[in-house]
């Protein structure tokens, strides 16, 4: 195990902070997507609401392995392959793994965070979007300062969950071949073979960022509870 | 009320429907400035769907509703405007949750750009003053009472400056115990020639302070007049067995 640590433990520290940069740039974009399908989902319109059931519904039913050999493959082999798209691009597109990964984890953690915002929002009492619009309150100014903030407080366990999901998402991504800790720690097997010794190595990484991140959410759940208590 | 007071809600053939049910089946009626109009009935009748189409809170399905002179029942006029004209108070309250006392009346003055910061709060003051809850600003709803809520929730419609007010059973919630100072703020409005539409199940009060009582049941008006004629020479049937039913 030390020795491992010894000669790998820089080169495996570096595959972490890929796992890190992925998985920051999918949480990104993913919570920008997710509420931007969660409120298409709760507005009222009929087009909005099925167009965020039908984003929610695909990303949910296909796994994201699947979802990643087809943006990372698929997509570039079918834009290559079309004669329309040949005649706007100079070159051949090309995803790079980070591209078609942060891609990939982006549109996965947005669905399922357009589902935690979507939940979050409906379990809000009607009458506090009634008792504001009634007030001349506009349908937008109304969620943003009554219900959203309501609404968040509740559901910051689910998307602290969800961020430790969408961490975990990112070892998915070794098989296009992404850098990231997996990806790298069966590098170091394949040198070494001690496999034993690398997966308790990889495992208790991801299981320090975890806690870290944990940590991180609950302070920052006790901040926002500070001064205004739960009501009912 | 005298013959020239102008009109300030006039309704005509209001139906509507939710799905298949047929909730309200053309009511037709004018209420005048300063006027309070009482609305009685059995639940499910249709009164509180009545209210709520009075600020379209209930999309209106056919008639026409004007309020204020502006025509509600028409798609394209902009309720946010002709709302901040008409309070309105809920049965369950419905304080923001997320904010304390005074935010909770200064919101909807500061969002829509009605006064500054400082004479929000001074006006928030002088409500919450009328509502003898001035030493609760700070407080946030959860650490009230149901009448006190129910008071904030008065004062918070007062701060928009409304010329209408509707009440949606503001007393159905509250212990037996707090009804009394709710009504004793919903009187000094009527007193202060408040134009207001109260639902409600205190016939006491209807008596007292109505200037005209409706009787809703079945989704239309079944009877309407004075509190005398209504609450002791009732003539419909429905409205006889209603009120032997509640007093």
């Amino acid at each position: 195990m030390n020795q491992i640590i010894q000669e790998y433990g820089i080169f495996l520290l570096e595959a972490m902070g890929q796992t890190l940069l992925l998985a920051l740039l999918g949480l990104f974009f993913g919570c920008i997507i997710g509420v931007f399908f969660g409120l298409l989902s709760v507005v009222d319109n009929k087009v909005c609401n099925v167009i965020s059931l039908i984003y929610v519904n695909i990303i949910r039913g296909v796994p994201m392995i699947v979802l990643a050999f087809f943006i990372y493959l698929g997509i570039p082999y079918a834009v290559n392959n079309s004669e329309w798209f040949k005649g706007i691009l100079s070159e051949p597109l090309v995803f790079t793994a980070l591209t078609a990964g942060s891609i990939c984890l982006s549109l996965n953690c947005g669905a399922y965070m357009a589902e935690i915002i979507r939940a979050g929002i409906e379990a809000i009492d009607p009458g506090q979007m009634e008792a504001a619009r009634s007030l001349g309150l506009p349908y937008w100014k109304s969620m943003f300062r009554v219900v959203l903030p309501q609404a968040i407080k509740n559901m910051i366990p689910s998307i602290v969950n969800q961020f430790i999901i969408t961490l975990k998402d990112t070892s998915i991504l070794s098989v296009i071949g992404f850098p990231e800790l997996v990806n790298k720690a069966q590098n170091v097997i394949s040198i070494t073979f001690k496999s034993f010794q690398v997966w308790i190595i990889v495992g208790i990484m991801y299981l320090i960022i975890i806690l870290a991140l944990q940590f991180v959410a609950k302070m920052l759940e006790r901040r926002l509870n500070r001064g205004r208590r739960h009501s009912h | 009320m005298a013959e020239d007071t102008p009109i300030k809600i006039h309704v005509e053939n209001l139906h509507k429907s939710f799905h298949k049910n047929h909730v309200l089946r053309g009511i037709t009626t004018d209420i005048k400035e300063g006027e309070v109009v009482v609305i009685i009935g059995p639940s499910g009748g249709g009164k509180s769907t009545f209210l709520r189409c009075l600020n379209r809170l209930e999309d209106i399905t056919k008639g026409t509703v004007i309020v204020d002179g502006f025509d509600i029942s028409s798609k394209k006029t902009n309720m946010n405007k002709v709302r901040e004209n008409i309070g309105m108070v809920f049965q369950h309250f419905n304080l923001f949750a997320n904010l304390n006392v005074l935010s909770n009346l200064t919101l909807a003055p500061l969002e829509l750009k009605k006064a500054n910061k400082e004479e929000a709060k001074q006006e928030a003051m002088k409500m919450l003053d009328m509502v003898g809850l001035s030493e609760k600003a700070e407080s946030y709803p959860h650490e009230l009472s149901g009448g006190q809520r129910q008071r904030v929730a008065i004062a918070r419609a007062l701060c928009m400056h409304p010329d209408i007010m509707l009440f949606d059973e503001p007393t159905s919630a509250l212990d037996p115990e707090m009804v009394g100072e709710v009504l004793a703020v919903m009187k000094d409005l009527a007193k202060n020639g408040m134009t207001m539409v109260i639902v409600t199940h205190e016939m006491g009060f209807a008596r007292d302070v109505a200037d005209r009582v409706l009787f809703i049941a079945d989704g239309v008006i079944m009877e309407e007049g004075t509190p005398e004629e209504i609450f002791n020479n009732p003539k419909n049937e429905r409205t006889k067995d209603f009120l032997n039913a509640v007093l």
